[in-house]
């Protein structure tokens, strides 16, 4: 029997999405040869895309809207790099620490969070995050308050790796990370546990008349997107070797919430296509004009609003289609379906 | 005494001051194929949905084979052989029937909460849900995404999807509301085709189709039961001719 078309990707055939796939992915790591001048930009992608593929998870499958995503990426953050601070533990595990850290509390809260309505949602994620960060501010002692986290010196990968000062190291631990967690995102949205997530996100009222047990399932996307998040921190700290309170910060919640929008939900690649697109936006237009980049992204937004095709993705993906559909006349160009 | 399949016992629902539910005893029993009428605003819906778990009633108790599940969730109400279709579709629009079938299928097997097995590739899933769209006679659009689909067509995924979970109860709100006459002949197909163990639960406007598949009917007015019998007794029962032609004078 066929397989069961993505429906995000019915226009494509399952080759063609391969071949774009691994030469996305293999330009991706080139890029440490090709581009060995911006590898610290590079880990800010991978890191920003890294966070954005964690909302994809609650928002493009689960239909979870938030406002508050930065709660999990500062747990992730101050996680690692205090663990670096102290105990000069490698950086790998104070990556893992902070996945932990954020996934249990993500675990905490979400049964806050999966009560009420989508306004209710944004408003208590965004709470969660406010009220870290304060927590944050108020505890000196531990995190060095609006100083930022000073003194985190981390110790090379497994002994071996350092951190150099143009990133290599950075943006190939970041690279890595990212593949392998899209890679496990990418199993887990097409497992029977993904697709019972889709139809909550559609109608979580139908969901629960054909068996799933709609909280169970929110619940666990939200503790695994968390953790998610909580990587990403966990990167951004032993990478960047501080942390300071912006990462619980309103705009990082908001940000990741525009990537997202910008290369589209429900579809793995959104988080990573956007992340490129906005830190290249940010890269160059801030550039031109530093303080008012905001307002070219901002124009972006709209036109892209405008004009409808709300995912770059498809800008890429489209044109194979209808080079596929050219070659078979019936077959039906949906590869822009959203 | 056989042990009714679904049973509400003093069930009542306030709504503010609203009392949409009245004091309503009721049976279905084991293989029934049972209607539901009355005329609009008469409670249909409201029952239903305190059946199927959608709405906590007021007081009373709802007994499914026996066991009280007035306060079970809805999800392990369809664990337990309670099924039900939607009067309005409650579809995935961005599903295809084979993923929504899918879904339902994998629920009942126990394997909807598998994390690193294939949705697409797993055989038993597939075999069902092949099976299914063959006896609702969806196979040729099993693949497009629902929301494209004819009405008539999502008004008989509405059905497959229910029948997914292999109920022992089924309660079909108005399957076949708002369907072109040319395709109610289908939905009226697969309703009478559906399995003689279901016990089924029929509320429907269309007294064609009430008549042409019930034994037994039941007719609720203003939340209250007025008169539960077989198909002819109700045929011929004055309250309940009253009652269509008194709703018919008002216009």
């Amino acid at each position: 029997m066929p397989p069961i078309p993505s429906p995000t990707l019915s226009g494509h055939s399952p080759r063609w999405r391969l071949v774009l796939e691994v030469a996305f992915w293999l330009l991706a790591f080139s890029a440490i040869f090709l581009m060995p001048r911006r590898l610290l930009l590079l880990n800010e992608i991978a890191i920003l895309a890294l966070f954005a593929l964690s909302l994809d998870l609650i928002l493009g499958y689960a239909g979870i809207v938030s406002l508050g995503h930065a709660a999990f990426l500062g747990l992730g953050a101050y996680t690692a790099g205090l663990a670096c601070k102290h105990f000069a533990v490698d950086p790998l595990l104070a990556v893992a620490a902070s996945a932990f850290v954020a996934g249990l509390v993500g675990f905490a809260t979400s049964f806050l969070v999966l009560r009420g309505t989508d306004l209710t949602r944004l408003m208590v994620t965004m709470a969660v995050a406010l009220l870290l960060g304060e927590a944050a501010n108020k505890m000196q002692w531990l995190t060095g308050g609006s100083d930022g986290l000073q003194g985190v010196t981390v110790p090379p990968i497994a002994g071996a790796f350092d951190f150099d000062l143009r990133g290599r190291t950075a943006y190939v631990l970041s690279f890595l990370t990212l593949l392998a967690l899209f890679l496990i995102a990418r199993r887990l949205v097409a497992s029977p546990f993904g697709m019972t997530l889709r139809t909550i996100r559609d109608n979580p009222l139908r969901a629960a008349a054909i068996g799933v047990p709609v909280t169970r399932r929110l619940v666990t996307i939200y503790t695994i997107s968390a953790l998610y998040a909580g990587i990403a921190g966990g990167l951004l700290a032993v990478t960047t070797q501080f942390v300071s309170l912006d990462v619980f910060e309103f705009s990082r919640s908001a940000d990741v919430m525009l990537v997202l929008i910008l290369g589209g939900t429900g579809y793995l690649y959104g988080g990573i296509i956007g992340a490129v697109a906005f830190k290249v936006l940010q890269d160059v237009l801030s550039g031109l004009t530093p303080q008012y980049w905001h307002f070219w992204i901002g124009l972006l937004l709209v036109a892209l609003m405008v004009v409808g095709r709300q995912r770059i993705g498809s800008w890429i993906t489209r044109p194979f289609s209808r080079l596929r559909a050219f070659g078979q006349p019936n077959a039906p160009d949906n590869g822009g379906v959203s | 005494m056989t042990q009714p399949a679904l049973e509400t016992i003093n069930l009542q629902k306030h709504f503010g001051g609203v009392h949409a539910t009245r004091d309503v005893t009721f049976r279905l029993m084991p293989g029934a194929r049972h209607a539901l009428i009355g005329p609009n605003g008469a409670g249909k819906t409201t029952f239903v949905n305190q059946l199927s778990g959608v709405l906590p009633p007021s007081s009373g108790r709802v007994l499914l084979e026996g066991i009280d599940i007035t306060h079970l969730r809805p999800d392990l109400r369809v664990r337990r052989g309670l099924a039900r279709t939607f009067q309005i579709n409650q579809l995935f629009k961005d599903l295809t029937p084979r993923q929504t079938i899918g879904v339902a299928v994998a629920q009942r097997l126990g394997i909807g909460g598998r994390m690193f097995s294939h949705f697409a590739a797993d055989r038993h899933i597939a075999t069902e849900v092949d099976k299914l769209a063959d006896d609702f006679r969806l196979g040729d659009v099993l693949d497009l995404r629902t929301a494209d689909l004819a009405y008539g067509k999502q008004r008989l995924l509405e059905l497959a999807v229910a029948l997914a979970a292999k109920p022992r109860v089924l309660l079909l709100d108005e399957p076949a509301a708002g369907v072109p006459e040319a395709e109610r002949r289908d939905i009226l197909g697969v309703v009478q085709a559906l399995p003689s163990d279901v016990a089924v639960l029929l509320i429907e406007h269309d007294m064609d189709l009430v008549f042409a598949f019930a034994e037994r009917i039941s007719v609720l007015v203003e939340g209250a039961l007025l008169v539960d019998g077989t198909a002819a007794e109700i045929a011929v029962d004055p309250r309940v001719r009253a009652v269509y032609l008194g709703e018919g004078n008002h216009g």
